[in-house]
């Protein structure tokens, strides 16, 4: 499959339009499942996912071949979702708080809701989707795809600290929401001194 | 160290390139809370790793979008290139028309410089 690609893409970037085609119909499932996670919608997965494959056309030259083909999609789908979810809340006047939720949250006020998203991976899912973008972004990029995190910093446009703060913030939002401790809901946390 | 300070170090920490200080292991090691807290981290990794396998497909005619979108995006470049390509040669045009008119008009006063000297002689 790697070696079909890599094949695909020397054509590709001889000029060979049906050559891209065929890349854009070998990695679309995986373009698309990285869109729809940063933007949690359908229609702006599928804008998203428009404008990373334009770019890629456009930029498949400067593709040096350093990382794997998907990876270099990653990179410029993350940076296209990005810049769509700032068009986005731009539009929309909305504030840039990275603590701004964007989904509701039934989970946390509704047992019946808590009962129905019964699965682990509903749950990560729903989690996920009540992050502000900017931290969804950050950490669906570094610990679901494993990018480095100057290559998210980069795609992003922030700096590699602002992305640090970013993913551990995050972090800390989806083991209390997922996985909290005995006394967290109350907000105390008894202080052991060691 | 307390709860707190290494609470707020645990979400780097289980990554493993924290950079934490031996002073934190130390502390978790000792306290059953943070052991949890700690485990509790590591199980979300492994759960968020984990959707890395999970693959959504698109809605049927997704791709076929893309590709229409691709086509009308390169026929509008080279619709582009041509235009940029005549507006080129119209100007290539109006350059050369410049210049064969600028070396025209230099001959003419020259000759016609050499004629007043003839004359004056």
């Amino acid at each position: 499959m790697a070696l079909e690609l890599a094949e695909l893409v020397t054509a590709a970037k001889a000029g060979d339009r049906k050559a891209f085609e065929e890349l854009v119909r070998a990695t679309c499932a995986d373009t698309y499942t990285l869109a729809y996670r940063l933007t949690g919608k359908e229609e702006d997965a599928q804008d998203v996912m428009q404008e990373a494959y334009f770019r890629a056309w456009k930029g498949l030259k400067r593709y040096r071949g350093d990382a794997a083909f998907t990876t270099w999609m990653y990179r410029i789908t993350a940076n296209c979702a990005s810049s769509h979810l700032s068009r986005r809340t731009r539009d929309r006047h909305d504030s840039l708080d990275e603590d701004h939720v964007l989904v509701d949250d039934r989970l946390d006020s509704d047992p019946q809701a808590r009962v129905g998203a019964a699965s682990e991976r509903e749950r990560l899912q729903a989690a996920l989707q009540s992050l502000s973008p900017e931290m969804r972004s950050v950490v669906i990029l570094r610990d679901v795809y494993d990018l480095p995190h100057e290559v998210i910093a980069a795609e992003l446009g922030i700096s590699e600290g602002a992305a640090k703060v970013r993913l551990h913030r995050a972090r800390r939002k989806l083991r209390e929401r997922l996985f909290p401790l005995r006394g967290e809901d109350s907000e105390e946390r008894d202080a052991h001194a060691v | 160290m307390r709860c707190e300070q290494v609470a707020e170090i645990l979400p780097d920490v289980v990554e493993g390139t924290g950079g934490a200080s031996s002073h934190v292991f130390a502390h978790v090691e000792s306290c059953l809370r943070c052991q949890a807290e700690l485990a509790q981290y590591r199980k979300l990794l492994r759960a968020l790793r984990h959707l890395r396998t999970e693959v959504l497909e698109p809605a049927p005619g997704t791709v076929t979008g893309i590709l229409a979108y691709l086509e009308a995006a390169g026929e509008r470049g080279a619709m582009r290139s041509l235009l940029a390509g005549h507006r080129a040669a119209y100007l290539g045009g109006i350059a050369v028309a410049t210049a064969a008119a600028g070396a025209a008009g230099a001959i003419v006063v020259a000759s016609r410089g050499k004629r007043k000297v003839r004359l004056a002689g």
